[in-house]
């Protein structure tokens, strides 16, 4: 009985994955089709097959389809990586600390907020000539951006978890005697932490985004560097290669952030919609 | 020593938006002995609950002062446990560290915290639901952790604020039968907010009926029907019938008064 109940469970799997992956099949197929029908000049939209082996090459460097780049796709990959890290991990240390001050603190709010808003809606990317002068053509603004764009959603969630934490909650450990810094790290923190995650998941988004417009003007290496180099090559399987990769790995981080998230956030488990997910 | 002591307590909300001032409490003194059970009966909006979180230290009273054990209030503190109405338990620890929560604050090791905890599940009877989420306990359940919690600091004095309301008939009882029980062997002081005189005749030792509008004490009855109570029998009803009478007669008055 037990052994047919296994045997359900992973067939139920199985067929859950082809669920998935039916439309990309699907998409890949047609494309394919259509870009050797020669409707097209093959350059233009190169086939799926032909990106997949110029990504192969990039990656393990075989026939240097991909010319100066075979090979050097985990050094991008990592190149690329480290900035989203950088600037990431600042933007959370520093957003969910402020978030937290200005949620729970009347005179951090009237005092820091109205700048903080006035700073958000200036796209981040219209920072790029600042960060430039201010850090040159490096590593540098590229942090500079990503921690810009991830920072403000991790804020503004952080600050929405705070201000809407159950009081109920703050006046019971009250009643058992914690002082204010232990109302802040035992109640409104946990509290606040199912909407910081939403602000995370948001921000890491924002960070691939700006990493990759940050290395195609102003970094010489990284994923975004090689999409915008090829573009000049007229290389366009890179580019999509390049593409590719970019979303597999903002998927991967996604997917991390989210195993993160169903870890400290297990105690949901049952009582909201989103538990049901997979 | 009396235990708790309210001298000449008065509530004035202000009401911003409408410019206006409400008196919600009117002149109260009450003194609590030290092991009393007390009830606070009174209907909606008649400053029961206030009344209480004066004495929590959630509220400050406009005039009057309020002692516990000699000492004013100035605050909430873990020398008066309180159950709310909601258990409003931390969604994300499981039923034990909501009842060693305070042992969490004062910096305990895990597995200090999770024996001390243990006395007080099994007393409430919560044994084989340590590691349970509050999301998944029922109401009466979650009602138990809460109690847990508060005897667990050990207090002086234990304020409950309708803490059975939302529960059905039946669960009811039962949790009202162990209160006593654990009021009983604990040897404490109770301050029992309710709105249900059925309630407030089993468990009190005192029942003190609050008229509303201004909220005033208007009758102090001393309970001396043994336990466990008889809730048909002859003198539990004669207590019902005049808590009753006093209750009505006060709705009369009040109706006139908003007629003239």
């Amino acid at each position: 009985m037990n052994m047919t109940g296994q045997g359900i469970r992973a067939m139920t799997a199985l067929s859950k994955s082809w669920e998935r992956a039916v439309v990309p099949l699907f998409i890949l197929a047609a494309w394919e089709v259509f870009s050797r029908s020669g409707f097209l000049p093959a350059a233009l939209l190169p086939a799926p097959s032909v990106v997949l082996h110029t990504w192969g090459d990039w990656i393990f460097g075989f026939d240097e389809t991909s010319q100066g780049n075979t090979g050097r796709w985990l050094a991008d990959a990592l190149s690329s990586a480290t900035r989203v890290a950088a600037g990431y991990g600042i933007a959370v240390v520093s957003g969910v600390a402020l978030g937290i001050a200005i949620g729970w603190w009347r005179w951090v709010e009237r005092t820091v907020e109205p700048t903080l808003q006035m700073l958000r809606p200036v796209p981040p990317v219209s920072w790029i000539p600042l960060a430039i002068i201010w850090f040159g053509i490096a590593n540098k603004p590229a942090i500079f951006l990503v921690f810009l764009g991830a920072f403000f959603p991790i804020l503004m969630n952080t600050i929405h978890g705070v201000k809407t934490a159950d009081r109920n909650l703050i006046r019971a450990a009250s009643m058992m005697g914690a002082t204010e810094q232990q109302l802040l790290r035992h109640v409104v923190f946990p509290a606040a932490l199912p909407s910081i995650f939403a602000g995370l998941r948001i921000g890491i988004g924002a960070a691939w985004m700006l990493t990759v417009t940050a290395e195609m003007v102003a970094v010489k290496s990284g994923l975004g560097y090689v999409l915008w180099d090829s573009y000049y090559f007229l290389r366009y399987d890179l580019v999509l290669a390049a593409m590719a990769s970019i979303g597999l790995l903002g998927y991967a981080t996604d997917a991390l952030i989210k195993v993160l998230m169903s870890a400290a956030l297990h105690w949901q488990h049952g009582s909201t919609l989103q538990s049901r997910e997979g | 020593m009396a235990s708790i002591e309210l001298r000449n307590i008065t509530k004035i909300f202000r009401d911003a938006k409408r410019k206006r001032d409400l008196l919600a409490i009117d002149n109260v003194s009450l003194s609590v002995e030290k092991n009393e059970f007390l009830c606070l009966l009174g209907s909606s909006g008649c400053g029961k609950s206030t009344l209480l979180n004066m004495i929590a230290g959630f509220e400050k009273p406009t005039e009057g002062s309020v002692t516990v054990g000699g000492k004013a209030v100035d605050g909430p503190g873990a020398d008066r446990g309180m159950v709310f109405q909601q258990a409003n338990l931390m969604p994300w620890l499981p039923v034990w560290e909501n009842v060693a929560f305070h042992l969490r604050l004062k910096g305990w090791r895990k597995a200090d915290r999770r024996d001390a905890a243990q006395d007080y599940i099994d007393m409430v009877g919560l044994r084989g639901f340590e590691n349970h989420f509050p999301a998944e306990l029922s109401g009466g359940m979650s009602q138990r952790v809460g109690i847990a919690r508060a005897l667990l600091l050990n207090p002086q004095v234990i304020l409950m604020d309708e803490p059975f309301a939302a529960l059905d008939a039946q669960t009811k009882m039962d949790m009202q039968e162990e209160l006593v029980a654990i009021w009983q062997k604990q040897r404490c002081t109770v301050v029992f907010v309710t709105h249900s005189v059925d309630e407030a005749l089993v468990l009190g030792t005192r029942v003190a009926v609050m008229t509303s509008r201004p909220g005033r004490i208007r009758e102090l009855i001393a309970l001396d029907l043994p336990r466990p109570r008889d809730t048909t029998g002859p003198r539990f009803n004669d207590h019902k019938r005049h808590i009753l009478n006093l209750i009505r007669e006060e709705g009369l008055q009040q109706r006139q008064a908003a007629v003239a």
